[in-house]
């Protein structure tokens, strides 16, 4: 047994080959990929496309703390700030963070995890792509006509009667969008359900696929509710039909209502499949089972289920009553204990096990921390008294960007490094890919932090300009920014480079569990030779041990 | 070509529902066909739903109004839903698919109105 | 075990090998499985309906509860008796598509078609009524927007019915915004629905439905319930809140 300490074991680069037909050369030219009904080329189709929308959402990001360096507004005029922010949320929010597991990762792996050749339906899946590239369009329409300035939330009545700015187009992006989403989780349901192979019991699924179950059913119950919000929205701006109207004798909270039943799942449906990497990731570099598998797997449908029950409280200080505020700040508590049942049984995975400290887990770590100080401040944020000094200061900006940049997009990050040389072929490389995670973590840190400081000294959200005496926290959160993006900029340099140069994975470079690992890298288009008859629990690795001793079949 | 030939082998009519290549279908559900004379009668059952409705609102019922125009509603609805549907004949997830949908919906509606009634009670 | 490298068309079995129905799809091991899973889809869309429909419901049900007065001389407004044919007609295309199902199922090849040309029929019988409503809410200026009129509400020409104060009277806009909207989304569904009974009427006649291959029809016909479900509620909900 090597004493090295990494367990990553790769095939011997003087003779190793890629295989000779995969999904990737097993057709060629553009239509292939604009057509296919392949699972693993729609997610490389997805994955191209979200690094696009993030790099614009990242510059959005960038224009606002670039703002924010000075007290004064003197970099852009107010509106011009407020489009920068509105921006960069709705591009980070619809067209990163909610596709960004489920479409890339999900729809790369979920056929394969459970022993199946393809999602249920492959050309709705296809049929997700394009519409999200609608959604993409629209955004883009939206931009280059002059932007939209409502705050991702589109508050009522700011956003049907106070502004001329371009909210119906960036409304559609948003309602193509989310159909997008909603087939992608009806698909990824109904494969789960129906598409599982011989043996492949509910309870030997790998706990990413329980996770973006959670998520799935998620998209497909919330969205349409954000789908009509929006739609009155836009009756209501150009038919001017009152129903947030207050002089006609609307409520604007109604939109608000409808559209947070939405938005609060949605954070869940970011996080869920997050929560499936990391499950993965800490098994394959601890060698050992998840703790607790059964609770990990329940807390995922529970924190679906509670999640449909906590939605005002984005609204506690918007006018909802005393009593309604009280119920759900109650529910509010209790939907962060399925979260924390995670966090406590990934530690439990870690004690006593071989841990390594390949990239993955790096970002893993990273997730563990992040992801807790951005899940306990939602805590603080859930207290009622507590959140009306707290709410629509950067304590909440910092909350959110804790959990879904420290948290979700880690465990994205961690995700694409864990399966990049399964979709791929090869491996990055992994001193960079280390340094790039710590830049990142060091980065997140000193950009975010601050923000929790200065929020709790009474800054506002969404302001061009503030007082003098919080530049100092705002100069360090605008430096920990640069670092940042340097930090995700490596991935997109190296993870190219890997692409013509990187070393040869073969197929199982992680000497992890799950079916995915026992085909070739990059699989085939059909995904198996046959179809396995599974026998095995999830995370076996006394089972793994015994079938590495039979040579894994490559084409070619 | 205008005509669709058809091979016999493995259709779901002839195959055995313990025939392993049958994975998918665990609660072995048997396809039951509901036949014209259900229908005609459920469809009686709806067309009197819809006279009932409509003389019920000519009723002074007060506050009852809505209720039984809702009552009413739902019965229908739930006649469609398990036999124009074939829900009473579908497999137990697909029932349970039905139910989470409604009772979604429920969760919107009732905690909004939550909301909105309880407004009226004063500060505390 | 293997410890050759497969040739391509080893792994890939020449089509023909293992036979299947001509619609059994190649990521799918029976048929009873994609039937399965085409069903579970269709239903998981229809979730997603519910609550699309839901968002509409939840706003009527807020503004009736604060507005019921201007609601109820909205409703009054709408013609009980198309209303009344209206349901009884979207009923029925529910009866002729479960009797289109049945006779896929039974592989009646022209029953099948005449029962989808039925639901078509009645489908447009409903969307033309519905024409004839809105062409005759345009007439009396009760669209919501700059051109609406209250003063139908506040002065009522029919002495059973109760006047409005002005405030009140504006509130029936909200009302006949609801009315459009839920109406509207509804026979856009229905526009739809119709659309794609023609295309499976076309398929129907070439017989591709009474091969064993039911469920498009099948699926089609529980989106079209769905239609009729919606319409059952906002047949009492916008026509039938106080009628007496």
């Amino acid at each position: 047994m090597s004493t090295a300490n990494t367990i990553v074991n790769l095939p011997d680069q003087r003779t190793a080959k890629l295989p000779k037909v995969n999904y990737i050369n097993k057709e060629h030219g553009l239509l292939s990929w604009l057509l296919t009904a392949d699972h693993k080329r729609i997610a490389m189709l997805y994955l191209f496309s979200i690094t696009g929308f993030f790099l614009l959402g990242g510059f959005f990001a960038g224009m606002v703390r670039f703002e924010l360096l000075t007290p004064a507004g003197d970099l852009m005029a107010a509106d011009t700030y407020n489009k920068m922010f509105t921006m960069h949320g709705i591009v980070m929010i619809f067209l990163f963070l909610v596709p960004s597991v489920p479409a890339t990762l999900g729809n790369f792996l979920i056929p394969i995890m459970i022993g199946a050749k393809d999602l249920a339906f492959p050309r709705i899946n296809l049929l997700s792509w394009y519409l999200y590239l609608g959604g993409g369009f629209f955004t883009l329409a939206s931009l280059v006509l002059g932007g939209v300035d409502t705050g991702w939330t589109f508050t009522t009545p700011l956003s049907t009667h106070y502004l001329n700015t371009h909210v119906i187009t960036t409304a559609t992006a948003i309602f193509i969008a989310g159909f997008s989403s909603i087939f992608t989780g009806l698909n990824f349901i109904v494969t789960i359900h129906r598409m599982r192979a011989p043996g492949m019991t509910w309870f030997r699924l790998p706990l990413f696929v329980w996770s973006n179950y959670a998520a799935s059913i998620m998209m497909v119950l919330g969205t349409p509710v954000l789908a009509i919000a929006i739609v009155l929205v836009a009756l209501e701006r150009t038919v001017g039909i009152g129903v947030f109207d207050p002089a006609k004798g609307g409520d604007p909270l109604l939109f608000q209502h409808l559209f947070w039943f939405y938005s609060h799942p949605a954070v869940y449906i970011m996080i869920l499949p997050g929560f499936g990497v990391i499950s993965e990731v800490i098994s394959t570099f601890s060698r050992k089972r998840v703790f607790g598998y059964t609770a990990v797997a329940f807390s995922s449908v529970a924190i679906a289920l509670f999640g449909f029950f906590v939605w005002a409280h984005h609204m506690f200080i918007m006018g909802v009553s005393n009593y309604s505020a009280l119920v759900f700040s109650l529910l509010t508590m209790l939907v962060a204990v399925p979260s924390a049942i995670k966090i406590f049984n990934w530690a439990f995975t870690l004690q006593k096990g071989s841990i390594t400290f390949e990239t993955p887990m790096i970002y893993v770590f990273g997730f563990i921390g992040l992801f807790t100080i951005g899940g306990l401040t939602g805590v603080f944020l859930g207290s009622l008294g507590m959140d009306i000094h707290l709410t629509e200061t950067y304590f909440i900006v910092a909350h959110f960007h804790f959990v879904m940049v420290g948290g979700m997009l880690m465990a994205f990050l961690a995700g694409i490094h864990f399966w990049w040389p399964k979709m791929t072929g090869r491996m990055y490389p992994e001193g960079m890919s280390k340094f790039a995670a710590v830049t990142t973590f060091i980065g997140f840190i000193l950009t975010f932090f601050p923000q929790f400081i200065v929020g709790y000294l009474g800054m506002p959200r969404r302001y061009h300009a503030y007082p003098a005496e919080y530049q100092v926290l705002n100069v360090l959160s605008t430096a920990g920014a640069t670092v940042l993006g340097v930090g995700y900029m490596l991935p997109l340099l190296y993870l190219g480079w890997s692409l013509k140069y990187g070393a040869i994975a073969g197929n199982n470079p992680w000497q992890a569990t799950g079916l995915e690992w026992q085909i070739q890298s990059p699989p085939l288009t059909e995904n198996f030779i046959e179809i396995p008859i599974v026998e095995q629990e999830a995370y076996d690795y006394e089972w793994l041990a015994h079938k590495t001793e039979k040579e894994v079949t490559t084409v070619g | 070509m205008s005509d669709y030939k058809v091979s016999t082998k493995n259709d779901p009519h002839t195959l055995d529902k313990h025939d392993p290549a049958n994975v998918t279908n665990p609660e072995h559900a048997e396809h039951h066909i509901v036949g014209p004379a259900t229908y005609l009668g459920i469809f009686a059952i709806l067309m009197l739903g819809t006279i009932l409705t409509v003389v019920a609102s000519r009723l002074p019922l007060g506050i009852f109004t809505a209720p039984v125009a809702l009552a009413i509603a739902v019965t229908k609805a739930v006649f469609v839903v398990l036999f124009f549907m074939h829900v009473k004949y579908s497999t137990r997830l697909v029932k349970l698919t039905v139910a989470a949908g409604f009772f979604t919906f429920s969760i919107l509606v009732i905690m909004s109105m939550s909301d909105y009634i309880s407004r009226a009670w004063g500060q505390w | 075990m293997a410890d050759h490298a497969l040739t391509h068309d080893e792994v890939v079995a020449p089509h023909g090998v293992h036979e299947h129905p001509f619609y059994q799809k190649h990521h799918f091991e029976t048929t009873e499985q994609q039937r399965e899973a085409a069903g579970f889809g269709m239903w998981l869309f229809l979730l997603t309906e519910i609550m699309f429909f839901g968002g509409l419901f939840m706003a009527y049900l807020l503004y009736r509860n604060w507005y019921y007065d201007a609601f109820v001389s909205g409703s009054n407004t709408l013609s009980l008796s198309l209303g009344l044919i209206n349901t009884i007609v979207l009923i029925g295309s529910s009866l002729t598509m479960a009797m289109a199902v049945w006779a896929a199922e039974v592989r009646k090849q022209g029953a099948l078609v005449m029962y989808l040309v039925a639901t078509i029929v009645l489908g447009c019988v409903f969307l033309g009524i519905k024409t004839v409503e809105y062409k005759e809410k345009f007439e009396l200026h009760h669209v919501p927007g700059a051109s609406f009129d209250i003063s139908e509400f506040v002065h009522p020409t029919d002495k059973a019915e109760k006047p409005l104060p002005v405030d009140m009277a504006n509130k029936t806009q909200i009302y006949f915004s609801l009315y459009f909207a839920m109406t509207g989304v509804h026979a856009f569904h229905m526009i739809i629905g119709l659309g794609m009974l023609i295309y499976f009427v076309v398929k129907a006649r070439q017989g591709l439905y009474t091969t064993g291959y039911v469920q498009p029809i099948e699926n089609f016909g529980l989106y079209w319930h769905f239609v009729d479900i919606v319409w059952i509620f906002l047949f009492p909900l916008l026509y039938l809140i106080n009628r007496h």
